[in-house]
Order: C-alpha cells, then structure tokens, then sequence
C-alpha cells in the first residue's frame, strides 16, 4: 500500500509540469514575486525580490528567473524553483524590460537613465555591448528569426531596429507619443508597439524590402471612459496570429484586436492599472498584472472572458509563466 | 585598398542617419527683472533658470533629430528690461525665428508685436489670464499656465474634499489682486464661497531676517483673528510676500491653499509618477540642481517645438504654429496624459501638479470634472469663455 501511493504520488508529481506552470509576479511596491500555481490558481510563495522589481523573464529552461530590480541598479537571478537568490547581472542604472535569446543567452536590457541598448552575456555575466538609441529606451523585443531587436525610447518616440550582427541601428520608425512596448507576431511579420500617451498601437510591416513600414495605427474607444485614459501598454498575439491582446492601463481593461482587421472587437475588463500580460504555455489562458488593485486576472483566450482574479502583493508589474 | 576606403567613406556621408537635412535655429531670451530674495532659501533663482531646462530638451531633440538628420541649436540671451529690443533684435538678425520668452506679460506683448508673423513667440512662464484673453496674440502660444487655471486646478481640489466656505487672503499688489480674481472667478464657476476676505498689504522691506519667524508667529494668529466660519484658507499671493507664512499660522486651524500650503505647480522636483523619476535625473545630472518651474516650463517649450520640427519636417514658424495649434499635435509631458494646445487662445492643456513642498500630493484636473473635448478643459478659459478672437481670425477654429 505505501509503495502504491509512493508511485502514485511520484505519478502525481512528475505529471504536474504537464498540467501546472508556475506563473511569477513581480511586485514592484512590496520588492516581492508572487508564485501562482497555474491548476490551482493558487499562490505558493512570495519571496523576496530586490528593489523595486519590474522586468520579469524566465530561461528557456525554466531554470533561472531574470528581475529588474530597478531600484538596484541590477538585473537578480533566481533559482526558479527554490526561489533562491543566485547572482546578479550588470545591467546599467535603473534597468526596466529586457528580452531574452531563446536560447538563453544573451539578454537584452534598456537603460533609462543612459540612453542604452546594453548587451548582458548571461553565462560570463558580462556586458557584450552598449548600443546608443533615443532618450529613455524602453521597450525590447527580439525578432523570431532573431536577427533584429527593437527597442522603443519613450521622449524621441522611435522604434530602433537593431542588428543582433553588429550592434547597429538599421532602421528608425516614428511612432506616437511614449512607446511603452513592442511585441512581435509569432511569424515575425508585424511588429507591434503601443504608445502610452499617444492611446495607439502602430503597426510595422517587417516583410518589406526597403526597410519596416509603419502601415497602420489601431486606436481605442470605451464608452464612459475618458479618452486620456486609454493607454496601451503591455501585449500578446495569439501563435496564430489572430488576435492581439493589449493592456489598457488606467483605463482597466485588456483590448481584444482582430489582427487581420486591425480592428478592437472587444475590452475585457479586469483589475486596475492592467500593465503587462503573459500567456500560459499552449495559449489557453492569458494573466494580466493590475497594478493598482495588487491582483492579477485570469483570462480564458479562446473564449475572451476573465474568469478568476488571483490576490497577489502591491503593486504587481511584469509576469513570466514557467515553459513546459 | 583606397578605392575600397572612399567608397565606404561616401556610403558613410550619404547616411540618411548621419547626413544633416535642416538646421533647426531657436533663441530663448530670459528678462531678469529687478526683485527681492524669496521667503524661502529654496526658492532663489539660480543664474541658469529655465535655461537649463533648455538644455535637457534641446538634447532630447537632438537626440532625436541625429536619426532623421536634423539638427536643433538653442541660443540663449539674458537681459534688463531696459535692454530687451536690442537682445530680441540681435536673435531676429541672426534668422532666429522661433523664440521662447521668459518675460513678463508687457514685454512679452512688446515683442509679440514688434515681429508679428515673422516669429513664432512661445510663452514659457507670464500666467497673466489677460494673455489667454482680451489681450490674446496670434503669433504667441502659452505653455505656462494661467491663473485661472491655476486657481481652477485649486479649486477643484478643495471642491472633491468638500472644502466650500473660503477664506481668501489676497495681497496688495496688481498681480495679487489678478490672482485673488481668478481664485473669485473659480469659487464661482465651482460652487465654492468666499465668507471672508482679507489684503495682506505688502510694506516692503526684506523677506528673511533672523528669527523672523518669530515675528511671523506672532503677526499671522492676529491678521486671520475673527474670521467668519470656514473651511479653508486660500492664499491668493502672486508676490510671494506672505503665503508660506500661513501654514501652522492661522488662528483656526484650517488648511492653507495657494500661494502657501498645498501649492500648485506645472512641475516639482519631488514629483515620480508618471516616469517623471527619469526626467528628474536627467535634469540633475545635466544641471547639478533640483528643477523649478521655469526649467519645466522652457524644457516643454523647446519639446513643443522640436516635436513639430520632427512630425512635420518643416523649419516655418507659421507651419510649425499651425501644427502645433491642430488636432495632430500631441505630447508626453510626465504628467500622465498628452498635452495639446487650444486652438482659440494658444495656451497648452496640461494637468496642474498640487504639492506640499515635499510630495505630490495630487494632479488636476480632478476625479468627475468632465469635459466635453477634454477634461483638462476643465481648467481654465474655455472656449465660449474667451475674449480672444485673434485665433479665429486666422481660422484656428
């Protein structure tokens, strides 16, 4: 009999990853990660962070959990599963978003206070480069083919193509005022990038020879929600390409937009000052950070419906789910 | 080997990146008017006033332009009252044509005037609401608030914490007694009253002394005695010869807002939301000083007009006017919404920051004040309110 539940409990446990992700946290006001078992949707942890954290990644692994601490000037390194606190990386003052290579290494992280792109080697923990772009850089994304990383400075309002080559800036796209985020489609076709104050989405076509093309803006529109505070922030895009999910900020709700149509087809409201999203593995469910209601809404993709809002500590910013 | 070397070379010059396309010539001409030290040591005016703030925002524009191949100079000027032609002149002769003013509301008129459409004139500090209205210019754009959106930003605060019986203490001099108008007008359009109200008289003489507070702690319970029955206490004091006295002072205890206590502000150095920190920091580090008004002010000026230099690719002052003044125009100001500008008076909508000296301690326009363009509309002249019709002459309506 002890021997049954021993296997079955083996059984159990090494049948979990299949069914349940681990989804992290940050907590930007309570220095903490919150841990959100993603069967139970319960909370497991929450541990100490750093200063501050933001910026939340996980390796492709699922081994090491990457935290702006911003606050401390540095990017911290935890065990992902002992919630261990490992080392850190140089990153540059005030260190906020960053993308990682799907391979694990390097990782690339914007510098507010400095105006750079800076390139961290993530296994020597050194810096490889620091690339120059506009004032206050902020969003980072990493092209599929990974030959390009964009980065959005927020007061010159560009997105800066970067060449993964050469560390240079290849191409500039104007887009409206403070790009908070950029965010490729699964096939690298479209780049996406939400400008808060602006209230808009550009949308880059990548595929274009002579260079990225701005080819269309996707405004919002709330009825009974001040205009001013309908500012996009965070987003995701379904692997089929189908439909971006965007973070409206204040105004609390995450747009749903039909990517072939570039149209809003719904808001789903959610918690207060929504910020940044993340889908579970296999895009069943999205999670949203709600900043100032310190919870975190479930959302079931297919369906478009938040179904659960999880409590987690103050302030919750960035949020990573473990791979599979 | 060499061949190879010239042409990378002419590659390099023929970078649209690095190649320069328009030289953007802009002059920010400060008067330094003859005054008395302020009440607070915090308060003194440093020599760079406002001119660092320029500093900060022509790199950003510089920053900015290095990638579309335009490049941003700024040419700052100060001067005497006396002297003001001769330095406005000089930046006219050397074909600057777009230029900010720190100067108060009859020079900046004066030199309005004097260039007409040959200028665009940006208003960076006078908060005269007469500007805004009867005595509106078509070639001046306002990027400092004015008082009357000042007293409303107030106003509005007092009104969302129910505070509604005012008692006003106004100073004695012409610009007092504008601010003390405005805060009138606001109590009015709001439905807050003025049960009382009282002139400070400014007898000159030096602001600080030793233990004046002293002194201080004995005048303030006497002169706010006997007051009829309030809620609060607003310091209408343009002058800045008494409001930072009240606070503690009164003989009730009430709360002080205005010219002392909760003070409102285009931007403080305390101020984080909003990615403000960075700002903040860059400022700092640039200037190696905390941020006055001044320096916001004259930093969102020169960003005004870099950020239509960018958008529209066009040097014409009476473009980039026309541009800033649509509906087009739009722009981040670290106050947690776009700032644009009226189209029937040229004065920026921003929100107005209300501190304690320390902290935010909140943003106007407040929670439930709605607007049907606009709630920072809300704040200030509206359109049916203005007397100026220079604007809609020129067809900006």
């Amino acid at each position: 009999m002890k021997i049954l539940t021993a296997i079955l409990s083996y059984a159990l446990l090494s049948a979990l990853p299949a069914f349940a992700n681990k989804i992290y946290v940050s907590n930007e006001k309570s220095n903490t990660v919150t841990v959100i078992q993603s069967d139970t949707w319960e909370v497991v942890k929450e541990f100490d962070a750093g200063n501050r954290p933001r910026g939340i990644g996980i390796s492709p692994d699922g081994a090491h959990l990457y935290i702006c601490a911003s606050d401390d000037d540095t990017i911290r390194v935890f065990d992902a599963h002992t919630y261990e606190a490992l080392w850190t990386l140089p990153s540059g003052p005030d260190p906020e978003l960053f993308v990682l290579h799907p391979t694990g290494n390097p990782l690339y992280v914007s510098n507010e206070d400095d105006n750079l792109v800076t390139v961290v080697d993530t296994i020597k923990r050194t810096i490889i480069a620091e690339i120059p772009v506009g004032v206050e850089p902020e969003g980072m994304a990493l092209s599929p083919d990974n030959r390009f990383v964009v980065n959005t400075s927020e007061t010159t309002n560009m997105a800066h193509f970067i060449s993964t080559d050469d560390y240079k800036i290849k191409h500039n796209v104007l887009v409206d005022q403070r790009p908070r985020y950029a965010r490729y489609s699964d096939d690298g076709s479209i780049l996406f990038v939400s400008s808060e104050i602006g209230g808009t989405i550009s949308v880059i076509d990548t595929t274009q020879q002579a260079g990225p093309k701005l080819t269309a803006k996707i405004g919002f529109q709330v009825a009974g929600v001040e205009p001013e505070w309908l500012q996009p922030v965070g987003m995701r895009v379904t692997s089929d390409n189908k439909w971006l999910f965007v973070a409206l900020g204040p105004a609390n709700r995450v747009a749903v937009i039909d990517v072939e149509k570039f149209e809003v087809v719904d808001y789903i409201l959610v918690g207060q000052r929504v910020w940044q999203l993340a889908f579970t593995p296999g895009q069943k469910y999205l999670i949203t950070t709600n900043g100032n209601s310190n919870d975190v809404t479930i959302i079931d993709v297919d369906a478009q419906k938040a179904i659960k809002s999880v409590q987690v500590g103050q302030q919750p910013w960035g949020v990573v789910v473990a791979p599979d | 080997m060499k061949l190879a070397i010239f042409v990378v070379s002419v590659l390099f010059l023929y970078n649209p990146v690095s190649a320069i396309a328009m030289e953007i010539k802009i002059g920010v001409l400060r008067i330094d008017y003859p005054a008395l030290l302020p009440i607070s040591r915090f308060d003194l005016k440093p020599d760079d006033l406002g001119f660092a703030g320029g500093v900060l925002a022509n790199k950003d524009n510089q920053t900015t332009g290095a990638f579309l191949g335009i490049e941003f100079s700024v040419t700052y000027v100060t001067t005497s009252p006396e002297e003001v032609i001769i330095a406005f002149d000089t930046l006219l002769a050397d074909k600057i044509d777009l230029i900010v003013l720190m100067a108060e509301s009859d020079d900046l008129l004066k030199l309005a005037d004097r260039v007409g459409d040959a200028a665009l004139v940006v208003n960076a500090i006078a908060r005269d609401t007469s500007l805004r209205d009867d005595q509106c210019r078509a070639n001046v754009i306002h990027i400092a608030p004015s008082q009357a959106m000042i007293a409303d930003a107030v106003t509005q605060f007092a009104m969302w914490k129910r505070w509604k019986r005012w008692f006003l203490i106004h100073g004695s001099n012409p610009k007092d007694h504008e601010l003390r108008d405005a805060y009138r007008r606001s109590a009015k359009k709001f439905g807050a009253r003025i049960v009382e109200e009282r002139e400070f008289e400014d007898i000159g003489g030096s602001r600080r002394t030793d233990t004046g507070h002293v002194l201080v702690q004995r005048q303030i319970p006497v002169f706010t005695q006997n007051a009829k029955d309030h809620d609060v206490v607003i310091a209408a004091d343009a002058s800045n010869v008494f409001g930072l006295y009240l606070p503690f002072h009164t003989w009730n205890p009430r709360p002080v807002l205005g010219s002392g206590g909760l003070r409102p502000v285009t931007f403080h150095p305390s101020h984080e939301a909003w990615g403000a920190t960075q700002y903040q920091r860059r400022f700092e580090k640039l200037s190696g000083r905390y941020l006055q008004e001044a320096d916001y002010e004259v930093w969102l000026a020169l960003r005004v007009i870099g950020e239509a230099v960018i958008r529209i690719n066009s040097s014409s002052p009476e473009k980039l006017r026309d541009y800033i003044l649509s509906d087009a125009f739009e722009l981040a100001a670290f106050k947690g919404r776009k700032v644009t500008f009226r189209s029937w008076n040229g004065q920026m909508r921003q929100p107005v920051i209300l501190t304690d000296s320390k902290i935010t301690i909140s943003v106007s326009p407040q929670e439930g004040y709605l607007h049907r363009r606009s709630a920072l509309d809300t704040l200030g002249l509206d359109e049916p309110e203005t007397a100026c019709t220079e604007f809609k002459k020129r067809g900006d309506l």
